[in-house]
């Protein structure tokens, strides 16, 4: 494998996950709710998808269980800011907090214990293909889930009226209420969604990225999906760009080292951080870009009036 | 048919719930705790005790309870005054970590100057540490609109590394047989300390600065401004309070203060640097700051309470053997309780028995309107 291969490669797994998150927390938004949650609901799906793969052997189970823990999570948002309209922000850095202090204690005995690795998939005659093959056709299934997803969310907004009732309730509420659409049922639905996404993102650092279980290991990552939406501006499309971007800068650190580079590596591990405020800035200053993307009714709460 | 949760405006904020709110969400935090040790198989009436009573009963653990409210309440007072203006600073643990390095450097870069003027400055440097910490998120959003809440935290990665940085680096202690830690804090540079020793000068502090806040934000103009800004902000641009301003003067608080903190910590209990100086108490002060509901005063009594909280999760450590991360999840657990009663301020929550055709006869008042800042502090978002 060349060296460009193999860099093509720790990139496209770095991105995976920020993709995953991203693409998920995209959809709760566009739907007017701002989860704050992420890096809980990842954290929480990394540590129950290593315990379940590890109980039963099976990186598949561990999967499945990551993406249940995301939803179960979002699930207690959704009920504490839809039914019992809480303050969102709030609630979501409850989320967050609970899920690092919960994923400690469930993950307190697999700490340094040998993981499941989900394997790749090699397309038949194609992963062989010099430099493209093993890129793009040798990679393991959550890859191609993450790709799909991304394509998935883009045509529903862009072609479906699914997508367009999303849109409408995270615009307008008021408005998308009066026509019958049950706004609070729109939204705990994307809320789940983006808890799905969170969890398997979260499933993935702990069964592919790094196949054990290691406290905190999500690294802020759900914080860096929440800010990738945002220099997105709420676009699949852009978000998938973003998210290889960022991998590619999580993965230059570990290179440059690797080459020799004599920066201290406090530096090198804190550029992915840095270069998350830079991107906020950078797309925060297009007022216009921004103002006009951004669902309008995000982070605010609605009760209807009956 | 089904059973749904509804909610029924009240004409005016409840004030027997005001004062009730954080009681039962911390009633509640207990109860589930119990189901928690319970399901655990311990005994929830002797768990509860090693946990919340417990650390209330000798000299020794009432002093380090002091020690662990200290930086809760400093840094809880500030952030109560942050949400309050609808601004989301969670970036607290990075400013706190910027103090004590701003701080520490006179102890580390200049240990024999033996002054009466070198805690002062070190105290004033802290709090010019966290304060400029501070300042990095309030300019992204006054000059670029950066989202507050994103850039204040991925700054506290960024405090982590430099710290590390630091004591790995540059000012790791030439003796100190390679351990990550800077030396040792010279007596001259360790704050005075009251009784057994443990509890130091950033208690008296913490008490000073909540009363000062307390006063600012009920009596002065400045103050009227921060709650005017999170309540209507519209109205606070008619009334020219500049928006810019009082993102300034809420994030330079709050950062000076979780800078004095940090500072606290490492010339208190820690004593020097090390590649971690604090269990997370700039994120444990956004749930002091809600127990306190959003009050500086109340940020004194939620410091006290989350303070119980760590000591209880060393005790259960020791005496039932069960991870000091449980302090963490009942951590979580009582700011989600805080928030759900938090609810019941505003609302009346009734259980309905809803019907395909629900009646239209009562006419409901929606949540909207601006009427409370809990309810759609949203704004920040935009």
């Amino acid at each position: 494998m060349s060296a460009l291969e193999a860099v093509l490669l720790t990139i496209i797994t770095a991105s995976t996950p920020l993709l995953l998150a991203a693409v998920g927390e995209l959809v709760t938004e566009r739907s007017g709710v701002l989860n704050l949650g992420v890096e809980g609901m990842m954290i929480m799906g990394a540590v129950t998808g290593f315990a379940a793969a590890y109980t039963t052997g099976s990186a598949a189970v561990g999967v499945m269980a990551a993406i249940g823990t995301g939803i179960a999570m979002a699930l207690l948002f959704a009920f504490l800011t839809q039914t019992l309209a809480a303050n969102q922000m709030a609630t979501g850095l409850a989320l967050t907090l609970f899920g690092i202090g919960l994923s400690g204690l469930v993950g307190k005995p697999f700490t340094g214990l040998p993981g499941v690795k989900l394997g790749a998939v090699h397309v038949p005659g194609l992963s062989g293909l010099p430099l493209v093959g093993p890129v793009l056709f040798g990679q393991d299934l959550l890859v191609y889930a993450s790709v799909a997803i991304t394509v998935f969310v883009a045509w529903m907004f862009s072609r479906t009226r699914l997508g367009l009732v999303i849109r409408a309730v995270g615009t307008n509420h008021h408005s998308a209420h009066a026509l019958g659409y049950d706004v609070a049922a729109v939204r705990y639905g994307c809320i789940a969604f983006g808890g799905a996404c969170a969890g398997l993102a979260g499933g993935y650092l702990s069964l592919v990225y790094t196949p054990q279980w290691i406290e905190n290991m999500t690294a802020g990552r759900g914080w860096i999906a929440l800010a990738l939406v945002v220099f997105a501006t709420w676009s699949p499309n852009r978000v998938a760009v973003g998210a290889y971007l960022f991998g590619a800068v999580w993965i230059m650190g570990l290179y440059a080292q690797g080459i020799g580079v004599t920066i201290p590596p406090q530096f090198l591990a804190s550029l992915p951080y840095l270069v998350t405020i830079g991107a906020l800035l950078a797309i925060s200053g297009n007022r216009i870009l921004t103002k006009v993307n951004t669902p309008a009714c995000i982070g605010q709460t609605f009760v209807p009036d009956r | 048919m089904g059973v749904r949760l509804v909610l029924e405006k009240r004409p005016e904020r409840s004030r027997a719930m005001q004062v009730a709110s954080p009681l039962l969400a911390v009633a509640l935090t207990v109860l589930f705790g119990s189901i928690l040790f319970a399901a655990r198989g311990f005994d929830p009436l002797h768990a509860n005790y090693v946990y919340f009573i417990g650390p209330l009963t000798t000299l020794w653990s009432v002093e380090e309870l002091i020690v662990k409210a200290t930086p809760l309440v400093l840094i809880g007072a500030g952030l109560a005054i942050c949400f309050r203006a609808d601004l989301w600073n969670i970036g607290a643990e990075g400013q706190l970590i910027a103090g004590a390095l701003a701080g520490a450097s006179i102890p580390i870069l200049a240990p024999h100057w033996d002054s009466a003027l070198a805690i002062p400055a070190m105290l004033l440097l802290g709090m010019l540490g966290g304060m400029a910490w501070a300042a990095v998120p309030a300019l992204l959003r006054n000059r670029f609109g950066a989202n507050e809440i994103l850039t204040s935290l991925m700054l506290v990665y960024v405090a982590q590394y430099l710290l590390d940085w630091l004591v790995r680096g540059p000012w790791r202690d030439p003796q100190g047989f390679n351990f990550p830690k800077s030396i040792g804090f010279n007596d001259w540079h360790l704050l005075t300390t009251f009784g057994d020793g443990r509890v130091h000068l950033g208690a008296v502090f913490a008490v000073i600065a909540v009363i000062v806040l307390a006063v600012f934000m009920s009596r002065t103009l400045l103050g009227f401004e921060i709650k005017v800004r999170g309540e209507a902000p519209r109205a606070g641009g008619f009334g020219g309070f500049s928006q810019a301003g009082t993102t300034w003067l809420c994030f330079g608080i709050s950062g000076a203060l979780a800078g004095l903190a940090g500072i606290c910590e490492v010339a208190g209990p820690v004593g020097q640097l090390q590649p971690t100086i604090s269990p997370g108490y700039g994120f444990t002060a956004i749930i002091v700051a809600f127990l306190g509901r959003l009050n500086p005063l109340g940020a004194l009594l939620g410091g006290l309470v989350l303070a119980i909280c760590y000591l209880g999760g060393e005790a259960a450590q020791v005496e039932l053997s069960i991870s000091e991360k449980t302090a963490q999840v009942f951590q979580g657990m009582l700011l989600f309780f805080i928030l759900t009663c938090d609810t019941l301020i505003r609302c009346r929550v009734r259980l309905e028995w809803a019907t395909r055709n629900p009646s239209r006869q009562r006419q409901f008042i929606g949540l909207e309107g601006g009427a409370s800042r809990t309810a759609d502090a949203g704004g920040a978002a935009q």
